[in-house]
């Protein structure tokens, strides 16, 4: 792993200590370091399979790693937006109703926070009704009734269009500086990742490289795993294609 | 009151009615059906095994029940698909309690109270235990309502919040073992799950909320006991097959209404 700029640790929220995580057969993990401070914006990147997700279970606790460790703050709440949240027909679930699973009973603060992420008017419909873009805004807006400490998003954009996408980021960067809580996300929106992020993490089962937004899209790791020969936008969906990135760092021994 | 054998059986079927409809809810919900069949047909092999050991019947079948589902979460998911697995475990149990019944010496037994429910035959001890697993069941759904809910929309969400999804997994596996167990008088094992999967289906066509649907699977119930009731006391019908088909009348008659009230709002 290389830093791709200076960085001195000051206290985080949450920190992974060379983390590995193997399933089966399958070493998903390896010697990944991660913190996210008070108030920051901290993006993982990586095309498919690279173990974004299963970074975050390990993260939030669904997950228990096989190596390393996770630290998080005495008290820590996060707030969580999973990738996938299937409501099952058999349930039914209005708006209101799932706002209250937050824990949170005040009916004013649900409606202050369905007002920020433009839902106010939707607290009657039935989950399964509310179209994509709407439904990440409900789930989000849960997530925000937590009152978390650090807010945990999965690939938070899937299924929306470009304007949505956009306007979905604005609202998350008006949400952490409203609520001052700290951020972090999977996400394939690269050029709007670059944008609103205050850190990234390039990950490829081990963490490539990191650092702020701009010295990240310089490093030859991330355009390497990109596939990126200007800064063109749209690398996105290039993901699949395998890249070669065989260099093994640090000791790698964790095999086992 | 309780001298009264009608009493005795109103009583119970309204305390196994006030446990199965929310408790319900979750099956149909977690699609667990086929794992309410498995474990209300390991009952019959617990009361093969009551009747053998001279114990009590409730305790052996709550021991068969939680044998069985313990066992079908440890191994769901290695070498079968749980739909096989629960296939198997659910008829294979059924059966060997049948022939393992043939099998117990001295008087010759009367499976088709255990098999189909005799609410008319409780007793007042029965009615104390059946009443005692009811109240059980319904503390732990409302203690932990709100847990629940979040693991079944979502398990990684309920762990972010501190939720351990595998141990609330189990308190539902529990309260379903005894569930079983306190209900196997009342409608019979073989329709327990009809129990707890019809009243809920029903109120699910008529329901906003989870909360809603819950309490309005325990008035379904609640008609369905009471029409089974007096089938049984009036025409001598098997009781479990009259609460159930009360039951699916109830919820044919909600799914009809709410149909034609979505055709009606277009």
């Amino acid at each position: 792993m290389r830093w791709v700029s200076g960085e001195s640790l000051v206290v985080s929220l949450i920190q992974a200590q060379r983390l590995g995580v193997r399933i089966g057969a399958r070493q998903i993990l390896r010697d990944v370091d991660l913190s996210v401070r008070k108030r920051e914006i901290v993006t993982v990147v990586g095309p498919n399979g690279s173990g974004k997700t299963t970074l975050l279970r390990v993260l939030i606790g669904a997950q228990s790693p096989s190596k390393g460790a996770v630290v998080r703050e005495a008290g820590l709440r996060v707030g969580y937006v999973p990738q996938r949240l299937a409501i099952d027909q058999a349930m039914p679930l209005t708006v209101a109703r799932w706002l209250a699973l937050s824990g949170t009973k005040d009916r004013e603060k649900h409606l202050q926070i369905a007002e920020q992420v433009g839902i106010s008017s939707l607290l009657k419909q039935q989950m399964s009704s509310l179209s994509g873009g709407e439904f990440q805004r409900a789930l989000l807006a849960e997530a925000l009734l937590v009152k978390p400490d650090l807010l945990v998003l999965d690939e938070p954009t899937q299924g929306l269009d470009q304007p949505a996408v956009a306007s979905f980021y604005q609202l998350i960067e008006d949400v952490r500086d409203d609520l001052g809580c700290a951020v972090l996300m999977v996400s394939h929106d690269l050029h709007v990742v670059m944008r609103s992020s205050d850190h990234v993490i390039c990950l490829n089962g081990h963490v490539c490289c990191q650092g702020p937004p701009t010295s990240v899209s310089a490093a030859p790791e991330y355009q390497a795993l990109f596939g990126f020969d200007t800064k063109g936008a749209l690398a996105l969906y290039r993901h699949e294609h395998d890249h070669r990135h065989d260099h093994v760092e640090g000791s790698g021994s964790d095999a086992g | 009151m309780l001298d009264d054998f009608l009493w005795r059986a109103a009583l119970a079927g309204i305390a196994v009615v006030l446990a199965s409809g929310p408790l319900g809810c979750f099956v149909v919900w977690r699609r667990m059906a086929y794992f309410g069949d498995a474990t209300a047909h390991a009952a019959i092999l617990g009361v093969a095994l009551s009747l053998g050991f001279s114990i009590s019947v409730f305790i052996g079948v709550l021991i068969t029940a939680l044998a069985m589902a313990f066992m079908i979460l440890s191994f769901s998911g290695r070498v079968f698909t749980v739909d096989t697995l629960l296939g198997v475990a659910a008829h294979g149990g059924l059966a060997l309690g049948l022939v393992a019944v043939t099998f117990i010496p001295g008087v010759r037994v009367d499976l088709s109270a255990y098999l189909f429910g005799d609410i008319l035959a409780v007793g007042r001890d029965d009615l104390f235990i059946i009443s005692g697993g009811c109240a059980v069941i319904l503390v732990a759904l409302w203690l932990r309502w709100e847990r629940l809910l979040l693991l079944t929309l979502n398990s990684d969400l309920a762990a972010a919040r501190g939720i351990d999804p595998r141990r609330e997994n189990m308190i539902l596996t529990v309260m379903l073992a005894v569930l079983v167990a306190v209900a196997i008088k009342i409608v019979g094992a073989l329709l327990i799950t009809a129990m707890l999967i019809i009243p809920a289906a029903a109120a699910r066509a008529i329901s906003r909320t989870p909360e809603w649907m819950a309490v309005l699977a325990v008035a379904v119930g609640l008609l369905a006991v009471l029409a089974g009731l007096f089938g049984s006391f009036y025409w001598d019908m098997p009781t479990g097959p009259s609460i159930v088909t009360a039951a699916t009348a109830i919820f044919a008659v909600a799914s009809l209404a709410s149909l034609s009230r979505i055709k009606f709002r277009h």
